[in-house]
């Protein structure tokens, strides 16, 4: 493992010593399965510093029983930046897998088979299977839990984005963007498949934008790999899939607007940066958007449910468009 | 002092492990160093140690040795040790895909967990710096951690849960068969005992927190249920209706893609679409959303719906 390893608390005074002995019986396996372990490495691995490790290792060095005959199970070196353990006894080999845990890798393995296959399906089989029946009883009730991919309407758009990426090609998009209700053509150079809460989104350079910009597959109307060789900048970054995909950016307006009972979803659906109840159910809710289009179509969604309260402007724009909209019925 | 509980449930660990024979807690405290003097004070930290073990999922067996009359402890190798696995690189390299999808979720540090007992296996995860995927779960919201378990350990729960549009929460008892998670959505599964049937709850709905109503082991999931064809039923229904529409040209986009029919229309600018509904008040919403670019022509009912959803916004 490398830096790329998830943050993990550590030593330090919160941890307990139950979490400490898990860390120091899968140390000593750690360190058998591989006759001798690099100390730099095997921290990196444990997310603890040298220091720490160390400390790990005489901990279980030190371990003595008095009866019958008082003897030390355990008998291992540290020398020169290697570890070596010549005598394990019974800790030879690590604890089964918790229901948590392989429940855990089993739910998002199933999930990963959920997408369209583009090379990696047989892969996951073996993967899955062999994982089950190392777990055991442990692996059951993984299969209560399920996250469900998109319709396979995304399938042909997942297949040429593979393609695309395996072929470093460029790409040509039909993309539907219901905010403003507009089907758009742009060429777009991959940079890699984003899967986040059951939906998939390409992730590219938009040479219309001149931006990395998220493309929901199930909106691509048609997609075509071309000829051309994808050219993303190098300053590209990718969006960071933690901290939400859809970030306020500070060109976007703020708008306020009131729900009631029935538009309460509202809340739910979109990012919205400030919510708070107001009598009979209502809500207050307050999003940034980079396109008040979004907001007049959801206004006129919600009819009755809605109230656009600021800005002005774009209140009147809502009561402008559904004047309009009627005019078509009289 | 934590160092010291440290030492004494490793020794607690590897002289159970060790022994061929269930051993007594006079033995046990005789062979591993930390307990204190009074036999009292021993027993209550005997206790309080044998359950963290069990908390950690280390099993812990007790019995009688045939021949004697007191009960003891022992843990069996079997039982404790992860059998041999071994994946080939591709495996590997799907195994760490898959640990890093509940990053930022409720499961993350069950998915650490495992991955840390996997690399004491022998196995090394690769790091994928550039993964040509980057797959993300989100748990939003308090409500999945409980319910998770509740499922896990099969019990049953009550918790406040918000209809939109009718006011106060309710309080729900249900037996929870399972969590899916459809669209980006969490939803739970199970048999709601009020109600004597099988329902689907939204998690984001849930209001106040879950708690269990029952012991673990006292609800039995019938061997039929299929939590993930429940939560698609609720979630999606057939299209019964069909209705025709008079869409400006070039626009209308999110409906024509779901047309029977496209055809130009008599008057220039515009064309008119046939396509199938549900549900005739979300259709009319969804239709309102287009403003003066789409118009009902018919069936007269979705036709009311919509100028009524309109005439709301002017109201």
């Amino acid at each position: 493992m490398t830096a790329d390893a998830p943050a993990r608390s550590g030593r330090g005074s919160a941890e307990t010593a139950t979490e400490r002995l898990q860390r120091l019986l899968a140390l000593v396996p750690y360190v058998l399965n591989r006759r001798v372990a690099d100390m730099a490495e095997t921290a990196a691995a444990f997310g603890v510093s040298e220091r720490d490790l160390v400390d790990d290792l005489n901990l279980l060095w030190c371990v003595e029983l008095r009866s019958p005959d008082p003897y030390c199970p355990i008998d291992l070196s540290y020398e020169g930046g290697e570890i070596v353990v010549s005598e394990a006894e019974a800790i030879g080999r690590p604890l089964r897998l918790g229901v948590d845990e392989a429940s855990a890798l089993l739910i998002a393995l199933r999930m990963l088979s959920e997408l369209p296959d583009v090379g990696e399906h047989a892969a996951l089989a073996r993967t899955i299977a062999k994982l089950e029946a190392a777990a055991g009883a442990a692996a059951g009730p993984s299969a209560q839990v399920a996250v469900q991919m998109d319709d396979v309407a995304a399938q042909a758009a997942v297949a040429a984005v593979s393609d695309a990426l395996s072929r470093g090609r460029r790409l040509h998009i039909r993309y539907y963007v219901p905010g403003r209700d507009e089907a758009t053509e742009r060429d777009v150079d991959p940079m890699r498949l984003v899967v986040s809460e059951g939906r998939s989104y390409l992730e590219g350079w938009c040479r219309r934008a001149d931006a990395v910009r998220l493309f929901r597959l199930d909106r691509i109307l048609a997609i075509e790999v071309l000829d051309s060789t994808a050219d993303v900048p190098a300053d590209a970054e990718h969006v960071d899939v933690d901290h939400g995909l859809f970030r306020p950016s500070p060109q976007d307006v703020h708008v306020v607007l009131d729900v009631g009972p029935s538009g309460r979803w509202v809340a739910e659906y979109y990012p919205c940066e400030q919510v708070s109840d107001l009598p009979d159910g209502w809500l207050r809710v307050q999003l940034a958007t980079p396109d008040t289009q979004m907001v007049r179509r959801l206004a006129l969604r919600l009819g009755e449910d809605g109230r656009v309260v600021s800005p002005p402007e774009l209140a009147e724009q809502v009561l402008a468009d559904a004047t309009a909209a009627l005019g078509n019925y009289q | 002092m934590s160092r010291r509980k440290t030492e004494r449930l490793l020794s607690l660990v590897v002289c159970l492990l060790s022994a061929r024979r269930y051993l007594t807690a006079s033995q046990i405290r005789a062979a591993v160093p930390g307990y204190p003097d009074s036999f009292d004070a021993f027993k209550r930290m005997f206790e309080r140690d044998k359950d963290e073990l069990r908390e950690l999922g280390i099993p812990l067996e007790t019995g009688i040795n045939s021949g004697d009359d007191e009960a003891g402890y022992r843990i069996s190798r079997q039982a404790y040790e992860l059998p041999d696995i071994r994946l080939e690189p591709d495996e590997v390299a799907m195994l760490g895909l898959a640990a890093r999808v509940w990053r930022q979720a409720e499961l993350a540090g069950a998915a650490d967990g495992a991955l840390l007992k996997l690399r004491a296996a022998g196995i090394d995860p690769e790091s994928l710096s550039q993964p040509r995927i980057e797959p993300r779960v989100k748990t939003a919201g308090p409500a999945f951690g409980p319910l998770w378990e509740a499922v896990r350990d099969r019990r049953p729960v009550t918790f406040g849960y918000r209809v939109p549009g009718r006011g106060a929460p309710l309080l729900r008892n249900l037996e929870p068969w399972g969590v899916v998670c459809r669209r980006g959505r969490w939803y739970v599964v199970g048999q709601d005992t009020d109600r004597a049937a099988e329902r689907v709850f939204r998690l984001s709905r849930i209001e106040g927190p879950v708690s269990f109503a029952g012991p673990a082991g006292s609800v039995s999931v019938p061997p039929d249920a299929d939590v993930r064809a429940a939560v698609h039923d609720w979630d999606r229904e057939a299209s019964p209706h069909m209705c025709v529409l008079k869409v400006r040209a070039a626009t209308g986009h999110g409906l024509r893609r779901y047309a029977e029919r496209i055809e130009a229309a008599s008057e220039a600018g515009w064309d008119l679409v046939e396509l199938g509904y549900s549900d005739t008040a979300w259709f009319s919403e969804h239709i309102a959303s287009f403003g003066a670019d789409v118009v009902v022509l018919e069936p007269s009912d979705l036709r009311d719906a919509v100028m009524g959803r309109l005439k709301g916004v002017l109201a």
